[in-house]
């Protein structure tokens, strides 16, 4: 019981410290803090939004990428593969999820973004360069990079997940659509539909892996405070300036402005889980009543 | 002709027979309701079990014969949203000056499925009872385990075998070790819920052998849904159904001339 | 009449086949491309740590740029101490926390805490670093071995949680109620009963939550920081492997990077044998005979 008040004390601590300590940075800009995108430490003027843009960007590509991928993977797992198969890869894909990031920031620096500057990018380039995403020098560490390691990272949650809702939901159902005359595939779309707010939650959980993920961005991003439209164009997100900057902060009100990025990044992640965690629970409740 | 042992008609707060013709009631209960989430599983049970005799309960799944047990040793704790009212008395007093430690003490418990602790030996099963409640003098604990492995019929079998884990006995093995188990802690009256439903022939007949040594010294209280087994072994039966209690007689009159048309209908098969 | 009806057109039956096939050869495709990352960051890892894993690596300090040779010993005997200061509290709460969740489930209590839990294990791990560097570094005024395994035992608490819930909830509700009839008071019974038999899933709960610490890289940048020397005091600044490679990694020296891999291929190897023994161990709960 005391323990399991002191867990609830510690998230409460959190909040608390944060706000105090970010209580410089908080006084001197106020919400303007959201809408700017100085970030000079010499000058101290300090703003979020190219880290926050930066963030929400990477973010949006990794879950554009991972959805489907997730998907197709989840219905592989509990619809197509047989027990020995399902489970090994099921197996796989969890390890997957347990590999420490740095690890894949790591990767990324010597073969993912090597490999984006000399091969795919340029390959986007000739056939799409008309886009204005795909523009201007393929630098290799930039936004598009760390949106691809960032989909890897949380394909594995959002396939294991989406994997347990489609199982919470009955055989029963299947064997209906199957007795109307559906496809194999069109009973697995049906199934799919059924389970929709499941699914919608676990990308949002993903989504929230993805904001606050830290390292791997961090080493492929190319950590430059700069908004620009083409994804092959470096960028900074907000995990990645706090882990740059803060062991060597200049002063007082660069480490609150620091630590005022990472509430904000608090208060995002704590939006999206919440919000994921009663999408999931309201889908596998239900399962449970039946 | 005076067979009915308790006219549930007769019974009110004030007479609960402490002393009836035949004997005396180890426990019995007034106007017992048992409700799950307000919805009722039992419902204004008066009944009364002899001391020293076994009774049973039987009647079609469903009928409230595990819930009505469980309220005697305060197993509905456990579930949220259950509630008992009514009146409840235990070897003379009434059911909440028990706490629930004393009464489990006095009212042991033999499940559906054998259900040994998976992790401890046979004779860290038996004892578990007295060893996490205090006792730990080692000679004592010994003697005892050797007593009720004796009385549940299994000292023979598994004297050589005491501190291999418990899950290595057979089914019929495991369901002894666990009246064993409950006799351990001495307690004055055992319930059993359908105690053999999930054994072999030849393993019912062993508990039902025990059952017939124990009541020299014990009140049995068996849930069944086995008529021959409640015909075979108790002296007294009761019937319910729909989570009423229907008629409680002595076990011949009961399977030879009851008084209630639903009982008889049960007895001869027309239901349940 | 409801879409399925009209879902399942019999006029169409050859091109409802082929998307059948289409899409179920999709979700194959997704599961290998989803698979291949994994394997390739492994043998990646592999072949490139392997060549500079030797005896040195475990047992030298580092050398000076220059130098060759030379190994982690402090960063891995750093990892083994931050890891075990954090365990000293993470591991008792975590435990604590989920015997609470689990077996008093059902109140009001029970369900703030584990939503609580879910909220402290979506907190990004950078935002954790923050909090330890605003209750032990600042206070203290200097980075210490300290801050980084409050850090660590933080992250480990939702991990323990939630596998210990789930063990215990595996436990037959009937060995409880056995355990009660004896006249066992309710806390022993989980203490001797409940938890005992849950004990193997519980430790393989401990030993994920371990190999996930053991890679966190984020949130010891700023509080347990690195150190290139020998170092066991708490109160001062302390390697570990995470950080080291982090170092390595984004330096220019083929020889470091090598060392980085060799990191790595360590880390990944502990992720990927704590798996399996979360895996054989939760089949066998799962098979079990009670
Ligand atoms: N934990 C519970 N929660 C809700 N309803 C219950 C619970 N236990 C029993 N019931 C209900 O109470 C009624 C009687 O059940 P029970 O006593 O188990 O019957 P029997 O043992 O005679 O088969 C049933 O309708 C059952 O659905
Ligand atoms: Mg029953």
């Amino acid at each position: 019981m005391f323990f399991a008040l002191s867990i609830i004390f510690v998230v409460l601590l959190i909040i608390y410290e944060m706000f105090i300590d970010s209580s410089q940075s908080r006084e001197k800009f106020g919400f303007g803090f959201i809408f700017s995108s100085d970030w000079e430490p010499v000058k101290e003027e300090f703003g979020a939004l190219t880290f926050i843009y930066g963030t929400v960007v990477s973010s949006l590509i990794a879950l554009a990428i991972a959805l489907p991928i997730s998907i197709g993977v989840a219905v592989f797992l509990s619809e197509i593969a047989g027990k020995t198969v399902g489970t090994s890869i099921g197996f796989l894909i969890e390890i997957l999820a347990a590999i420490p990031s740095i690890i894949y920031g790591f990767w990324g620096i010597f073969v993912l973004a090597p490999y984006m500057r000399e091969s795919f990018q340029p390959f986007l380039q000739n056939y799409l360069g008309f886009i204005p995403l795909f523009q201007g020098t393929p630098f290799g560490f930039g936004m598009m990079t760390a949106g691809i390691i960032l989909a890897i990272m949380i394909t594995p949650i959002i396939s294991s997940i989406t994997r347990d809702v489609l199982k919470a939901i009955p055989v029963s159902q299947r064997e209906a659509a199957y007795a109307l005359g559906a496809t194999k595939w069109e009973a697995i779309k049906m199934a799919l539909l059924n389970a929709k707010s499941g699914i919608l939650g676990a990308t949002v959980l993903g989504l929230g892996r993805a904001v606050g993920e830290t390292m791997a961005v961090t080493m492929v991003i190319g950590n430059r405070a700069q908004i620009k439209t083409s994804l092959f164009e470096p960028a900074y997100s907000m995990a990645s300036v706090i882990a740059n900057e803060f062991a060597e902060a200049s002063g007082q009100m660069h480490i609150s402005s620091l630590i005022e990025v990472g509430l904000i990044l608090f208060g995002v992640t704590f939006i999206i889980n919440s919000l994921a965690r009663f999408l999931i629970f309201s889908v596998t409740r239900k399962a449970d009543m039946k | 002709m005076q067979e009915v042992l308790i006219n549930t008609d007769i019974l009110t707060e004030e007479n609960i027979p402490e002393k009836t013709k035949k004997g005396i009631a180890a426990l019995s209960t007034v106007g017992l309701t048992v409700t799950f989430d307000s919805r009722p599983a039992i419902s204004d049970v008066n009944i009364s079990f002899l001391k020293n005799k076994v009774t049973s309960i039987i009647g079609p799944s469903g009928c409230g014969k595990s819930t009505l047990l469980r309220s005697f040793n305060y197993m509905h704790d456990l579930i949220p949203k259950s509630e008992v009212t009514g009146k409840i008395i235990v070897l003379g007093k009434n059911i909440n000056e028990y706490d629930s430690v004393g009464l489990r003490k006095k009212v042991g418990m033999v499940f559906q499925k054998p259900n040994p602790f998976p992790t401890l030996s046979v004779f860290e099963n038996v004892v578990a009872g007295l060893k996490y409640t205090g006792n730990n003098k080692k000679s004592e604990l010994e003697e005892i385990c050797e007593n009720v492995l004796k009385l549940s019929g299994l000292w023979d079998e598994v004297k050589d075998r005491l501190k291999v884990s418990a899950l290595a006995l057979s089914g019929g093995q495991q369901q002894r070790l666990c009246i064993a188990r409950t006799l351990a802690v001495s307690p004055d009256i055992i319930l059993m819920d359908e105690p053999t439903s999930a054994l072999d022939p030849i393993s019912t007949s062993k508990i039902e052998e025990s059952i017939f040594h124990l009541k020299q010294n014990y009140t049995l209280i068996i849930v069944t849904h086995n008529m021959q087994q409640a015909a075979r072994v108790s002296d007294y039966t009761a019937y319910m159904y729909l989570g009423k209690l229907i008629e409680l007689a002595s076990t011949r009159k009961i399977f030879t001339s009851p008084s209630e048309k639903l009982t008889e209908e049960y007895i001869t098969g027309k239901f349940g | 009449m409801r879409k399925e009806d009209l879902l399942f057109d019999k006029k169409n039956l050859r091109k409802r086949k082929i998307i059948n096939t289409i899409m179920l050869s999709l979700c194959i495709i997704a599961a290998a491309m989803a698979v291949v990352p994994l394997i390739y960051i492994f043998f990646y890892t592999a072949g490139a740590g392997l060549t500079s894993l030797n005896f040195d690596f475990f047992t030298a300090l580092p050398k000076p740029f220059g130098e060759d040779g030379g190994g982690m010993v402090n960063a891995i005997v750093g990892t083994v101490i931050l890891i075990g200061l954090g365990g000293l509290f993470g591991i008792p709460i975590g435990i604590l926390t989920g015997i609470y969740v689990s077996e008093y489930s059902g109140s009001l209590m029970s369900n703030v805490v584990k939503f609580i839990t879910d909220v402290l294990s979506g907190i990004p791990s950078i935002v954790i670093g923050i909090f330890a560097y605003g209750l032990i570094v600042l206070p203290m005024q200097r980075f210490s071995a300290l801050a980084g395994g409050f850090a660590l035992g933080i992250l480990m608490i939702p991990t323990v949680t939630r596998i210990t819930e789930e063990m215990l909830k595996l436990v037959p509700q009937t060995l409880r109620e056995a355990s009660l009839a004896l006249g066992i008071s309710r806390w022993k019974t989980t203490l001797r009963i409940t938890l005992r038999t849950a004990s193997s899933g519980i430790i393989t709960g401990v030993l994920l939550a371990i190999a996930r610490a053991a890679g966190e890289t984020a949130p010891l940048l700023f509080t347990s920081f690195g150190n290139s020397f020998w170092s066991t005091s708490l109160d001062q600044p302390m390697a570990s492997i995470p950080v080291q490679i982090f170092n390595y990694a984004i330096s220019p020296y083929d020889e470091w990077h090598r060392k980085a891999w060799a990191g790595a291929f360590v880390l990944i190897s502990i992720v990927f044998i704590v798996n399996l023994i979360v895996r054989v161990v939760t089949r066998n709960k799962y098979s079990g005979s009670v």
